[in-house]
């Protein structure tokens, strides 16, 4: 950055006197120390601590800085120390989510959880496992996708391809509305449906619900996608005679082929961790139910949220664990969705 | 005719009827494959359409049968009787925990979420920028019901020291005093909301700031700004409505927030004066957590409080879009 590069130029008679560079270093390192120091002589807990030393540190640098180099560099170093202790305050609930999920939900996350349901052990006995939610939630977001993913990519075809006028524009502004839609109220809408034609919950109204909230998803991604295809491509595919169908279905779609793949792999990972409308429609289920159009269901969210409901250390560990495999099974999405992105991307240039 | 003559003398008459069939193939619809093509596209779009606009009519349609046999207000009642006759409810105690904690989460979460956004564009070493952004791409992933237990068995024990220094220092404001309960309150569901929408707020941010012109901060640069000046001069006017959009966003999801709120919160039908007592509530934890005891028409009095958040956030989201969508042309002129 170019900034940086005058910051590290020597200092010259114009530029005025400044601090050493390795300052900030020695205010913290002394400022933690002097925490240390009254924290352990008075008996503080380590949060105040790192509180003490933040400030500290933020009060000596304006003190120091202002001093020696003038008031506008003192506020720079300022912003500075707040950027950095803003990134660490982040942090700090951040690394300790993960970490927490990690070390909590390994205690019980085995092969025997990953293929055993619930059926036979009670919320407050140890064992048990997630088969049966596992089985749930593959199946509920396996048909959301098929609902979403083609409406979804269909849609972004006709923004990209053929959308003109009054209506694109309103299908354009609907798309980005719903993508705010909260999932409880998407999960409302459906169970209004269900209530009038008095159903009783059953699999297959998660996934119409979860197929609400994947397709603007999907349109917004594939709509980036389909714009990053050269026009080139496009007129010289028509200029052949091509039909606009044929070039779109073997034109354009070939090369953001992957682009695609990547957003509908994401959609995929937002809406694996839905539970409010799971909670609504499938209502969840001890026994393994293989039918997702016939009777309550479990899903991987759902029993996070009924283990940590049943409130024992048990139970609790099996919401660790849960919680685990749910998010290494997001995780997984997102990682192998972006390495294809990577792979794939549309060649631009030439 | 005399002059038709004439002209079937010089050239062969060839073009007039190409002419007709060109035009009609340069738009396109002819061919049976392409009619059948645009009309399943713009049928997915028109389906979209239709898809929100039948979740506001049956909603309301839902809801009205739930509102016609309401003995409370609904604004202004404080309690969710849907299971005795006559049913009363209002959604006052749930509007305030909704706005209260989202104002709360906004907070805190928009001022770390744009120094974040600044360091990883500004102050960051650039090898540790770009796994830090992918890092927290990632976090805007995990899922809320994971937030929500980590929030509800690590983050409330954790609580007990801020809210008794909270209660110590500024007790005396009454926001602030705490009577020792658990803290599953208002104010911890709010930090839990800030933490959660802080990567999204975040990635929006981030992706505003890289996009300011370099010439703007190299002017500023050379003119003899500070790192902190150049921010404050080039970078942050022109992103202010990027991050103005990027909050509500973030606002959008911490509105809709159910999982986290109702692990985290222990509700009750009051409004409390105080931020730190435990109680309160926010439409959609109060969704989830009256649910499973709900007769037909206790669900349909939820289907209205859901219908009144639908509302809300469309109103959120449509605002931000806009804001949105004005950047953009402002953008377009500078690119």
């Amino acid at each position: 950055m170019s900034n940086a590069v005058i910051a590290e130029k020597r200092p010259s008679t114009l530029r005025g006197a400044s601090l050493p560079k390795w300052s900030p270093w020695a205010i913290a390192a002394g400022s933690v120390a002097v925490a240390v120091a009254v924290g352990a002589g008075t008996g503080l807990t380590k949060v105040q601590w790192g509180l003490i030393s933040g400030l500290l540190f933020l009060a000596a640098t304006y003190g120091i800085a202002a001093k020696v180099e003038g008031r506008r560099q003192a506020k720079d170093r300022i912003a500075t120390g707040l950027v950095w202790v803003a990134f660490l305050v982040a942090l700090v609930p951040l690394i300790s989510l993960v970490w927490v999920t990690v070390v909590r939900g390994i205690k019980v996350l085995d092969v025997y959880f990953l293929t055993h349901s619930m059926g036979l052990v009670a919320d407050s006995q140890p064992g048990g496992g997630i088969y049966h939610a596992i089985i749930g939630s593959l199946e509920q977001v396996g048909l959301a996708t098929l609902i979403a993913a083609p409406i979804g990519v269909l849609t972004a075809i006709y923004l990209v391809e053929y959308g003109r006028g009054r209506l694109a524009q309103a299908v354009t502004f609907f798309v980005d509305v719903m993508t705010g839609v909260p999932s409880i109220v998407a999960g409302l809408f459906i169970l209004s449906l269900m209530l009038i034609f008095d159903m009783q919950p059953f699999g297959f109204a998660g996934s119409m619900a979860l197929a609400i909230l994947m397709m603007p998803v999907v349109v917004r991604s594939t709509e980036e996608m389909l714009k990053l295809v050269p026009n080139e491509l496009r007129e010289a595919s028509l200029a052949l005679g091509v039909p606009k169908w044929r070039t779109i279905l073997k034109v354009v779609l070939p090369t953001s082929i992957g682009g695609i793949t990547t957003g509908i792999m994401l959609a995929v990972a937002r809406i694996a961790g839905e539970t409010a409308p799971v909670l609504l429609l499938v209502f969840g289920n001890r026994f393994i139910n293989n039918n997702p159009f016939e009777g309550p269901q479990q899903s991987l969210p759902l029993y996070v949220y009924q283990q940590y409901a049943a409130g024992n250390e048990y139970a609790y560990d099996r919401a660790w664990a849960a919680s685990l495999a749910l998010i290494a099974f997001v995780m997984i999405l997102n990682l192998v969705a972006r390495a294809i992105a990577r792979w794939k991307a549309p060649k631009t240039g030439r | 005719m005399d002059t038709s003559t004439q002209i079937t003398d010089a050239p062969p008459p060839v073009p007039q009827p190409n002419l007709a069939e060109l035009k009609r193939n340069a738009r396109g619809a002819t061919r049976p494959g392409d009619r059948i093509f645009l009309g399943l596209s713009r049928g997915s779009g028109i389906f979209l359409l239709v898809i929100m606009a039948a979740i506001a009519v049956f909603l309301t349609y839902r809801a009205s049968l739930a509102l016609s046999k309401n003995h409370g207000n609904f604004l202004t009642t404080f309690e969710w009787n849907t299971n005795v006759t006559p049913p009363s409810f209002g959604i006052a105690v749930l509007a305030f925990g909704t706005v209260v904690s989202s104002i709360i989460a906004m907070v805190l979460a928009v001022p770390v979420a744009v120094a974040i956004a600044l360091f990883l564009t500004h102050y960051a070493p650039r090898r540790l920028a770009g796994p830090i952004a992918y890092v927290v791409d990632l976090l805007a992933a995990v899922p809320s019901i994971v937030y929500g237990l980590w929030g509800a068995l690590i983050l409330v024990p954790h609580m007990t020291g801020l809210f008794g220094w909270l209660n110590d220092f500024f007790g005396w404001t009454g926001i602030f005093s705490w009577d020792q309960g658990a803290p599953r309150s208002l104010l911890t569901v709010g930090i839990l909301l800030a933490i959660m929408i802080l990567p999204i707020i975040t990635n929006v941010s981030r992706e505003v700031f890289r996009q300011v012109p370099q010439m703007h901060e190299e002017a500023a640069l050379a003119l003899g700004a500070t790192r902190w000046e150049v921010i404050r001069m080039s970078v942050l006017p022109f992103g202010r409505s990027g991050v103005i959009s990027a909050s509500m966003l973030g606002l959008g999801r911490a509105l809709g927030e159910t999982m986290a709120v109702a692990t985290v919160l222990s509700p009750d039908f009051l409004i409390h004066g105080s931020l730190l007592n435990p109680g309160g509530g926010t439409f959609a934890q109060n969704i989830a957590s009256k649910f499973s005891e709900a007769t037909e028409f206790g669900r349909d009095a939820l289907i209205a409080s859901g219908l009144v958040l639908f509302v809300i956030t469309l109103v959120v989201n449509g605002a931000a879009r806009m804001i949105i969508a004005r950047r953009k042309e402002y953008s377009g002129a500078n690119a």
